[in-house]
């Protein structure tokens, strides 16, 4: 009984903002004035970034292993294409949400099959899922434009005010806005007692069960909370590039994506961020010495981290700053990944 | 009914033919539970190495598909000592990764080479065409593949269940620690297999190239159909998803045959039905390891 008044702090004190975490996203605003002429770039890794935030939400807090999460974001990018091409819902930010609720219920409607079987299962049916949808994709191409993908959407301005303009700073503005105000709620939610729940379930779904926790529905709402997240990123990169094609359902999105959040680091959240940032600049580097071979030296980056080891990278790529902050602050480091053995 | 004669005669021909490809698969996922996304890089080695033979360096056909074997199986012998074992032990998300990666490389790697187009292998001239037997039209290259993965099949069935390796390779699979402890040189017996698993899907991605298309995507596009052998028959033994490859290959002849705008989407359904329904495969254990 005297567990309860610690653990309860403990969850407080580690809800509380650090510093750090406020120095992120002051950096990430001001990326925004410092690189005027790279806004589209910049909005493409804030949608990587959210999307990776929803993978991370199963993968590192619930443990759930997906190769299909492109089945989400596929979904919400041709409802928000589809929605703005027949013009249902013009204003941008009610599609985003109305695109995002379309990936909601998918994602419920799906969870009761993930949540059967075990990892390998999972992978299939998960990978399955998206093959299915790209497959259905391609059957209804006169609803979805096949291969060409969907044509000629016009996107209103948002609110009615902040018309989209062909530098992509009102896109990156709105990317971000969405992302900051989603990343406030992902984390909100994993700081709640629901959020540990998850994580007694990611460690031990057995013992999770013996004391109390529905695993089975809590792997439910978190699934199908993941699939918003991943509606709403897909809605994102159809209203910000207006278009929508195939591929946003294909294999290499829900593989890239894995990669993303493994080299940021998994169940902290701001591994999927910092995982976006540095996956889109990877990748630049990459096309700009073999624009048509990029993919190699992207494989060749995951063989690399999974022979050496996730917690170990991560431990190189802290042990700077913890230097620093050991020499100034004269304290044990704060900034620590929980690494996770999410398997 | 001749259609349908001919339909049947197609799909196993066409399952045989995922079953060598997939059956390394089984071992390597079914039984040492290693996620290896990266199979059908090996098949894909296999293909274009035969194709290298036979187009560029005039050798014969047959003569090209023992040097496919050994091509993949040596790659995958290097591979399984340098990088593969140590993944044995990590989490399923590591070998996803692992996996993955190779896939990416091997098929950013073919394409640098050999250039994204699909590429054919030169025929000999008596595996060409077909012909009628009771108005059945059969495909001569259709009836060789069936003839020579039904041998290998036999062949496989009797070396697991008959011979002293088969013997030891259960033996390991079923529980390592208690299999070295009785003597059994275990990292050897899984080198071994995964290399001779590796080799069989070489023979199958040089026997598949008139089949199924090869090209530097190939690994991408086939990923889920080996899986799928796999996932579906279980593990238990090679009679599972030598089953779930003749299902699979009838029924996507069939369905493309009979449904052609479905496309794919009557097999994923299939899949997905099934897994559900029996988590472990059709023909699985019980028992989750």
């Amino acid at each position: 009984m005297t567990a309860l008044p610690d653990l309860s702090s403990h969850a407080l004190a580690s809800a509380r903002w650090r510093p750090a975490e406020i120095v992120f996203w002051v950096l990430a605003l001001a990326c925004a004035f410092l690189f005027p002429s790279r806004y589209l770039i910049m909005t493409d890794i804030v949608r990587l970034a959210l999307f990776a935030l929803s993978l991370d939400l199963i993968l590192g807090y619930a443990g759930i292993v997906s190769l299909g999460h492109a089945a989400f974001f596929g979904v919400g990018a041709y409802s928000a294409g589809l929605m703005a091409l027949h013009g249902v819902i013009n204003e941008p930010v009610i599609a985003l949400v109305a695109a995002g609720l379309v990936a909601t219920v998918l994602g419920f409607l799906t969870s009761f099959l993930v949540i059967r079987g075990v990892d390998l299962t999972r992978l299939m049916v998960t990978l399955g899922i998206a093959l299915l949808l790209e497959a259905l994709a391609e059957r209804y191409s006169d609803i979805t434009g096949g291969t060409d993908g969907l044509q000629g959407i016009e996107m209103q301005p948002i609110l009615g005010h902040f018309a989209f303009d062909m530098f992509g700073k009102t896109g990156f503005f709105y990317s971000l806005i969405v992302l900051f105000v989603l990343f406030l709620l992902a984390r909100r939610v994993v700081h709640s007692p629901f959020g540990l729940s998850l994580r007694a379930i990611r460690n031990n779904p057995l013992r999770a069960a013996a004391i109390g926790v529905p695993v089975n529905r809590r792997l439910i709402a978190v699934y199908t909370l993941a699939a918003f997240y991943a509606g709403i990123s897909g809605a994102l990169f159809t209203q910000t590039t207006a278009l929508a094609s195939l591929d946003v359902f294909s294999f290499e999105r829900s593989a890239d994506l894995m990669l993303v959040l493994v080299i940021g680091g998994t169940g902290y959240l701001y591994g999927g961020l910092i995982g976006a940032v540095v996956f889109k600049m990877l990748q630049e580097f990459f096309s700009t010495i073999t624009p048509q071979y990029w993919q190699f030296w992207i494989g060749l980056v995951l063989v690399v981290i999974v022979l050496v080891g996730r917690a170990r990278i991560h431990r190189w790529a802290l042990w700077l700053p913890n230097l620093v902050i050991r020499q100034f602050a004269g304290r044990k480091a704060v900034v620590a990944i929980p690494e996770s053995d999410a398997s | 009914m001749t259609t349908l004669f001919t339909i049947l005669f197609d799909g196993v021909a066409y399952g045989m033919l995922l079953f060598v490809l997939a059956c390394g698969l089984a071992v390597t996922l079914g039984l040492m539970n290693f996620v290896n996304l990266a199979h059908g890089a090996f098949a894909m080695t296999g293909g274009y190495v035969c194709a290298v033979l036979v187009n560029n360096s005039g050798w014969p056909f047959f003569a090209g598909l023992p040097l496919a074997f050994v091509s993949s199986a040596l790659i995958g012998v290097v591979l399984e000592r340098a990088l593969y074992r140590h993944l044995y032990t990590r989490s399923h998300l590591d070998q996803v990764l692992f996996s993955v990666g190779l896939v990416f490389m091997s098929v950013a790697a073919v394409d640098y080479i050999m250039g994204s187009s699909r590429i054919f292998i030169k025929l000999p001239a008596a595996l060409e065409g077909q012909f009628d037997f009771f108005g059945v039209g059969i495909g001569r290259y259709r009836l060789m593949i069936i003839v020579i993965c039904g041998l290998l099949t036999v062949a496989l069935q009797l070396v697991l269940a008959r011979t002293r390796f088969g013997s030891r390779l259960r033996a390991a699979v079923d529980d390592p620690r208690a299999a070295s402890g009785l003597g059994i040189n275990v990292p050897q017996v899984f080198a071994f297999t995964f290399a001779f698993g590796c080799g069989l899907a070489g023979l199958g991605g040089a026997l598949s190239a008139e089949v199924l298309g090869l090209d530097p995507y190939f690994p991408l596009k086939f990923m889920i159909y080996f899986l799928i052998v796999v996932t579906v028959g279980g593990s238990s033994s090679i009679t599972g998803p030598f089953l779930a490859s003749l299902l699979l290959g009838i029924g996507d002849v069939a369905g493309k045959y009979y449904v052609p705008k479905m496309g794919p989407f009557v097999i994923y359904t299939i899949m997905i039905v099934i897994l559900i329904w029996r988590p472990n495969g059709l023909f699985g254990r019980t028992a989750t390891r």
